[in-house]
């Protein structure tokens, strides 16, 4: 295969790709920063996405990593429509999003829910654990009467290993683990076909961590869905996805199958990365090469110019400066945005 | 001969609604110059509580020391009233904690805040305190230093306002350091940076330090010893290799087979432990981690196991230890 340009990961046409569930094409999400006065005049614009490109296959997990500030949130936020995206297209199943009236999203939230980071602050502390769950379904009057919508939470109860028996209770009855529980069992009640999972377990204890890992996988083979996992734990996203984008500073960096980017990662951000999270074995540890960057990330709100990580690259020259390096196909299914790769 | 610094059978407890809660109970460890131990455990097991005993930062008046003593040079800092604490907090041990937002002072710039350690601990006047807190930020390699001295911790972000906490921290060349989850807040990135930092640094001063942590990663690259925390109490400790190689007890077993790796095959299956976090106010007879425990027996439900030595320097608290066998 040939090298290809740019937005290819999602604008190939008519090849492998596959059964393609979500497409993003070029979505842009700019936040405008304001002067703060009474007339509220932009300054400046926080770039918080800036042109990226990916598809997800049905049944498929897609993991989105990168740093605080990279913009993987606000991704997912705008793919689901709860930050109107600047420029770009989402189309899932055909459908560009961005093009839907509100009650028509409304109807696409069905098929599309999302998993929070934090089970503390996501749950209505004043209903309780039934109440979070069924609430999705009298909203979108999915169920009929109330010994079908008790039904229906027993089951999504036993369906994320939760004693149907705690429905009454509180969310501060439970554990974290446990309100994460609730949280999927929530983003289940509609029967969607896809979930934005964002950082759905870097507020647990490691114990319970792979327990809530564990539930992912199991509901993904059993009812079919397709996630967008976003996280900043390399480790957790090489284990659960099956494709995984690199950001940096709201561009994609490197995008391939998760065997190959962290076996052979080709942009040296990826690779720095990578090299920074340690590995629980000493004997491992004490000859690990490691690649320590220099800085900080950039501010999105003036973003270097040319390839935005030149600034941090251990390899960038003159060129890296200038010219913003597009992503290229390097290998099936392996883009990476770097001039030196 | 005496540690640097040791704890012997700690105990703290804590009043809350739901009764007294024993936060640590009966926790001994020693760490001397030049070594870096690492207190590992999941939220709640008591690891924070026994480093702010340590620096006499409890909050009072729901903590309470029921027994045990905290030997610095073999003197019983529990012993010390407030006066002669002072002259040990942040001399001769200084904490760096997680959050440097909430442990700089936002109101106070970096310079003073810096120099106002160096003229109380150091006897230095204002000048040769400024000077040295310029040092002080090039050495945790902060560019800019003159002009970082005069801005406020909110000027800063999260990777630079931790490394204000180092510099604060080295200030007043302390003999140990207690570092409280340094990195949890940051970036990969940047926590390698810092980590890498601190190691140099603290190695380079022949420092002790005491990392607490539930990253296990970090430990491996950092530690060269370990206490494994849970419920209050150790349950393993003992050289990091010795761990890493060969845990005894089901709870570091569990640990480390629950969290994936980059260097092990990517469909590897997670093994959780099962069951919750142990409620504190409502533990359970004889060993604390054995509702959770696949090996459990009758036994482990009638009585608490003692840390013992499995082999050389390495403990473990379990009545199967011999019966199981040491693999991850």
């Amino acid at each position: 295969m040939s090298s290809q340009t740019a937005n290819m990961p999602a604008e190939s046409s008519g090849d492998d790709k596959g059964d393609v569930l979500l497409e993003v094409r070029g979505l842009k999400k700019y936040f405008p920063v304001t002067s703060g006065g009474f007339f509220q005049k932009v300054v400046g614009q926080i770039k918080a996405v800036d042109d990226i490109s990916f598809f997800v296959r049905r049944g498929e997990t897609f993991g989105l990593v990168g740093e605080s500030g990279c913009g993987k949130s606000t991704t997912g936020r705008s793919i689901l429509q709860f930050d109107k995206p600047t420029a770009g297209e989402i189309r899932f199943e055909g459908t560009d999003l961005t093009q839907l009236g509100s009650e028509q999203m409304r109807q696409m939230r069905k098929r599309m829910q999302i998993v929070f980071q934090d089970p503390y602050s996501s749950l209505n502390p004043r209903m309780t654990a039934g109440m979070i769950v069924g609430e999705p379904m009298t909203v979108h009057h999915t169920v009929h009467n109330r010994s079908e919508l008790a039904e229906r939470v027993r089951d999504l109860f036993e369906l994320v290993g939760l004693n149907p028996e705690m429905a009454e209770r509180y969310p501060h009855q439970f554990s974290g683990g446990q309100r994460q529980r609730i949280g999927i069992a929530r983003a289940l009640a509609l029967n969607p076909s896809f979930i934005v999972c964002d950082e759905p377990v870097s507020a647990l204890d490691v114990s319970i961590q792979a327990q809530v890992i564990n539930l992912f996988e199991e509901l993904q083979e059993r009812l079919g869905l397709t996630y967008l996992f976003i996280a900043h734990d390399l480790s957790v996203v090489r284990h659960i996805a099956d494709r995984v984008a690199v950001m940096y500073l709201g561009h994609i960096v490197e995008v391939a199958p998760a065997e190959d980017l962290y076996s052979h990662p080709l942009h040296p951000y990826t690779q720095a990365l990578l090299s920074a999270v340690p590995i629980p074995d000493p004997a491992i540890e004490a000859n690990r090469k490691r690649i320590i960057l220099k800085g900080e990330v950039p501010s999105p709100l003036n973003p270097p110019s040319g390839c935005v990580f030149h600034p941090r690259c251990p390899i960038a020259d003159a060129s890296c400066e200038s010219a913003v390096p597009e992503l290229i196909e390097i290998s099936p299914e392996h883009w990476v945005a770097c001039f030196k790769a | 001969m005496n540690h640097l610094l040791e704890i012997n059978d700690l105990r703290v407890e804590f009043s809350t609604d739901a009764g007294t809660v024993r936060a640590v109970d009966g926790v001994s460890y020693s760490v001397d110059r030049g070594e870096t131990l690492a207190i590992v455990g999941e939220s709640g097991c008591g690891k924070s509580v026994s480093a702010l005993s340590i620096m006499g930062l409890l909050p009072k008046p729901a903590a309470r020391i029921r027994s045990g003593e905290i030997l610095f040079n073999g003197v019983d800092l529990l012993g010390l009233d407030n006066g002669a604490m002072r002259h040990i907090r942040g001399k001769e041990i200084a904490m760096v904690f997680q959050e440097p937002m909430t442990s700089l002072n936002p109101l106070l710039t970096i310079g003073l805040q810096l120099t106002e350690a160096l003229q109380l601990h150091m006897n230095m006047n204002l000048g040769q305190a400024w000077t040295r807190a310029q040092e002080l930020l090039e050495r945790v390699e902060i560019s800019e230093a003159q002009r970082r001295l005069k801005q406020y911790p909110h000027h800063l972000s999260g990777g630079m306002r931790q490394r204000v906490m180092l510099a604060l921290a080295l200030s007043c060349e302390p003999k140990v350091i207690i570092a409280d989850e340094p990195t949890t807040a940051l970036d990969v990135t940047i926590q390698a940076q810092i980590l890498e930092l601190m190691k140099d640094l603290t190695h380079e001063m022949g420092m002790a330090l005491v990392m607490i942590t539930h990253n296990l990663g970090i430990v491996a690259r950092y530690a060269d010893t370990v206490n494994i925390m849970y419920a209050g109490k150790i349950v393993e400790g003992g050289a990091a290799k010795d761990i890493y190689a060969s845990p005894r007890h089901p709870y570091t077993q569990g640990l480390m087979r629950s969290v994936p790796r980059l260097d092990l095959p990517r469909e590897a299956k997670l093994v959780p432990i099962e069951g919750q976090p142990p409620d504190l106010s409502q533990l359970p007879p004889g060993c604390s981690f054995q509702p959770r425990c696949p090996y459990a027996v009758d036994l482990c439900s009638q009585e608490a196991p003692l840390l013992l030595e499995t082999s050389l320097k390495h403990t473990a608290a379990c009545w199967l230890v011999d019966e199981i066998e040491a693999v991850v």
